[in-house]
């Protein structure tokens, strides 16, 4: 019963600790003041085209994909089905 | 193979062909401006990912309840349809969203759901693939659960606060929005009882050569 509970309070304080581990990190110190500037820095800039591109070309690699699989299936089965109607007939 | 699937296969390749003219010519959003043309796949995409979940959900209800084989082949056929579009759905949605929303991913309740309801149907396959004998029936009632997710899936983001655009998005789109919107729909759909009607062939083959190699047995 002791060691019962025991290894319940060590759970529950790995459980408690990793919680607290996970806790987002303290929130850094105030601005004093903004900084404007005209236009976003380069590195903040991220262009739509690629996105978009990369998109586009995972759909059509998607669907080609799957239907050169289908075709690589397809032709393995109707051989098989060739070859068993042949020695079914033969029998 | 069927007299309709070669004209069937030629529309399908021209209206993919002409949908990025399409989408090129139709308005830019005013806020997203270029990356919301991924909308004219995704969206599409996501309602194929939500159709084919009741297909192959229907079509399992009907293997389990008549015990018909061919319900069963379309239910396969179907549900690889679901890890197929809901991929791109899954692939295409963050592409957009990076640029959109600043961020590759959020936990929301159309995304976390979206990606469960893959996961779900991903789950079917591998039972059909690697569950052995009998495993049909263990995958069909999964594919009855998949179903039921989807209309909690589809009003997640009108009912729970989700950074997702809402349903309302689709039925109020501009003219020139809505008919690129409706084109790759429907380049989509032609696409989709394609592939479909494709991978049942396959799945009746393949239930031939089992036949045949019982007949070789007996």
């Amino acid at each position: 019963m002791k060691r019962r509970l025991v290894t319940v309070m060590i759970l529950v304080l790995a459980v408690g600790g990793l919680a607290i581990a996970g806790q987002p990190p303290g929130t850094p110190a105030p601005q004093d003041g903004f900084v404007p500037v005209n236009s976003l820095p380069q590195a903040e800039q991220l262009p739509a085209a690629p996105l978009l591109i990369a998109a586009y070309a995972f759909v059509w690699a998607a669907v080609l994909v799957y239907v050169w699989l289908l075709w690589r299936r397809m032709a393995r089965v109707e051989r098989e089905l060739a070859e068993l109607s042949r020695r079914v007939q033969t029998r | 193979m069927s007299r309709v699937f070669a004209p069937l296969a030629f529309v399908a390749v021209a209206l993919f062909a002409i949908a990025p003219i399409i989408v090129s010519h139709a308005p830019y959003e005013q806020t997203m401006g270029l990356v919301q043309k991924v909308f004219y796949y995704h969206v599409p995409s996501a309602m194929l990912m939500f159709i084919s979940a009741f297909v192959c959900g229907i079509a399992s209800a009907v293997f389990l309840f008549k015990r018909s084989a061919g319900a069963d082949r379309v239910a396969v056929a179907a549900g690889e349809l679901v890890v197929l579009f809901g991929m791109i759905v899954l692939v295409t949605g963050p592409l957009w969203a990076r640029k959109a929303w600043g961020v590759w991913w959020e936990w929301d309740a159309r995304l976390t759901s979206s990606l469960l309801l893959w996961m779900i149907f991903l789950a079917y396959l591998l039972v059909r693939r690697y569950g052995g004998p009998g495993s049909e029936k263990l995958a069909g009632a999964m594919a009855l659960f998949g179903m039921a997710n989807v209309p909690f899936v589809y009003v997640s983001v009108n009912y729970w606060r989700t950074i997702h655009p809402k349903t309302s998005v689709v039925m109020t789109l501009g003219p020139g929005m809505r008919s690129a919107f409706w084109f790759c729909a429907v380049s989509f759909g032609v696409l989709y009882v394609l592939l479909l009607t494709l991978r049942r062939r396959l799945e009746d083959q393949q239930a031939q050569v089992e036949r045949l190699y019982l007949a070789l047995e007996d």
